[in-house]
């Protein structure tokens, strides 16, 4: 049996020293090799945080944390991030935001100036996948809000990453805009197979996306339940009316509203 | 439907004449305003006939800086250079002290006390010791001048770096990029809004520390001038050199201005068409 990409293993996290908030205990999951999995939970219960534990960006008050082999010690460098907020630096036109993660990736940077153009055409294959096509030369504040966070995707994406981790990418967007970035994200999954850790409390967008679903209990966060995904892919708009996306919907929903109340019986 | 679009076509009629009136108006509004600065001035020194030794009439200094310009023009110059090179040093020494601030919070606790204790001193005190350090000349006014106009320049451009996004610093760091890569690649770049506005106000508090340093220390410069002709009841020539300091001060800020406008046009799009109609 082939070890999983990523592998959390009893994992707490807490914040400012002894006496400090517990975001996470006796975490433990397991993430395939270009799986498409979503953590939900309830709001507060430490999901931002398994971002940046898995990313390495802070290390685990205890347990362990293993990405593709290794145990995680540091930042990662093969992990792509994208966020709510899209966090386009405003001076630069968008296919300069999209090529900034090869100027600082340490596999990338040297190669920048000898290959400018294969890398260029890429971040307009990109950008051509999620709908910006003839984009490139614009600025930030020229875009809408969608159009920022598919150019933030695409920065997330420029770099090929084995890891692909979303903090509620969607979650500033209205409906509409966030069901279409829906599509183009599992269209750039089917496209470029990445393994993928996606953040959310959309219970829709999980199970439209995901192959897998966790769901967090409220802090500190630990896994309490799992459902696999069984729809067929591509999945549409339509898809979210059928009975087993309803069905899979509401059996989340009955996790969180269980998580939540357990909130409430702790805090 | 055609009743109604010609009714809508005068009120858009109107609404343009409007506007360029207004910003016609805009344009000429800050002469405006000076030259009605002077008109007053003048009549109320007419009026209550105002001893020339107490507030000399706008004419009064006009023929004071005609008789007087020969000197008037070398001091300013003199001025100008102090002031320049002040600042030249303060925008190096602000941006290196700012750059290294802004990014380690170790620099931040360990300067930040001391900087604000030294921005605290009056500037005017310190340059009798830069005068028993560097003798009279002109480097006490250059000194003053740094010393005065880089303080801004560091809270700025430290702030700029400090408050970049930790989100866009967490995709960077977990693409493996150095602090180093964080501050040249998003941190400077934001900071330079920041920078530029405290050039604007660094730029004209150069001014009055290189002429205090003058006035201390009358050697050269706007500030001797002002000295000497005050010590002759000349007070008609001090005001000359008061406002030809004005003068400089504008046309320096202007410049900034500018600089600004052409290199951070991204952060002030929204306000960028309007100054650019206003002015």
């Amino acid at each position: 049996m082939t070890r999983p990409f990523v592998e959390i293993d009893q994992v707490a996290m807490r914040y400012g020293g002894v006496d400090g908030t517990l975001a996470l205990e006796g975490c433990s999951m397991n993430v395939g090799l270009g799986e498409f999995v979503a953590v939900v939970g309830p709001s507060g219960c430490g999901k931002s945080t398994l971002m940046r534990l898995v990313t390495g960006l802070w290390p685990a008050t205890e347990g362990n944390v293993v990405v593709a082999g290794a145990e995680v010690d540091g930042p990662l460098t093969i992990a792509g991030m994208a966020f709510q907020a899209p966090t386009l630096l405003p001076w630069r036109r968008v296919l300069a935001n999209v090529m900034l993660p090869l100027e600082v990736a340490p596999q990338h940077r040297d190669k920048l100036s000898r290959q400018r153009g294969m890398y260029e055409a890429r971040a307009r294959e990109l950008l051509r996948l999620v709908g910006l096509e003839g984009f490139d030369a614009k600025y930030p504040y020229q875009l809408s809000g969608g159009m920022q966070q598919r150019t933030s995707l695409c920065r997330a994406l420029i770099h090929d990453p084995a890891l692909l981790m979303l903090d509620e990418p969607f979650s500033a967007l209205d409906v509409f805009t966030r069901e279409d970035l829906w599509a183009v994200l599992q269209n750039v999954w089917m496209t470029k197979k990445p393994t993928v850790i996606l953040v959310t409390h959309d219970l829709r967008e999980a199970v439209f996306l995901a192959d897998r679903i966790l769901v967090m209990s409220s802090r500190p966060g630990r896994i309490i339940a799992e459902r696999v995904n069984p729809l067929p892919r591509p999945r549409t708009l339509e898809t979210t009316y059928t009975p087993e996306f309803q069905a899979l919907v509401h059996d989340l929903r009955g996790y969180i509203a269980a998580a939540r109340s357990g909130e409430e019986v702790t805090i | 439907m055609a009743q109604m679009s010609a009714r809508a076509q005068a009120r858009y009629n109107a609404m343009a004449a409007a506007a360029r009136r207004r910003r016609r108006l805009q344009t000429l509004l800050p002469w405006l305003v000076i030259i009605a600065m002077f008109g007053i001035w003048e009549i109320a020194c007419v009026a209550f006939d105002i001893p020339v030794f107490i507030l000399p009439a706008p004419h009064n200094i006009w023929h004071a800086a005609v008789r007087w310009w020969q000197p008037l023009l070398q001091d300013s110059l003199v001025t100008l250079y102090s002031t320049l090179a002040g600042f030249g040093m303060a925008i190096v020494a602000g941006l290196l002290l700012g750059v290294a601030i802004g990014s380690s919070t170790l620099v931040y606790k360990g300067l930040y006390p001391l900087l604000i204790a030294f921005n605290s001193i009056p500037k005017v005190a310190v340059v009798p010791v830069l005068i028993i350090w560097f003798g009279i000349g002109m480097w006490p006014a250059v000194i003053t001048a740094f010393l005065i106009s880089f303080f801004p320049i560091v809270v700025n451009v430290a702030t700029g770096i400090a408050t970049v996004e930790p989100e866009l610093k967490d995709v960077l760091r977990a693409l493996g990029a150095r602090p180093r890569d964080i501050i040249l690649k998003v941190g400077l770049p934001r900071a330079m809004p920041y920078f530029f506005a405290s050039l604007k106000i660094a730029v004209t508090v150069a001014f009055v520390g290189a002429i205090i340093a003058e006035s201390v220390a009358p050697n050269a410069g706007i500030g001797r001038l002002m000295m000497v002709a005050s010590s002759r009841f000349d007070v008609p020539l001090v005001f000359a050199g008061l406002i030809t300091t004005g003068l400089m001060g504008i046309v320096l800020y202007w410049i900034a201005e500018i600089i600004e406008r052409r290199t951070t046009g991204w952060a002030t799009r929204g306000t960028d068409q309007h100054l650019a109609a206003g002015g």
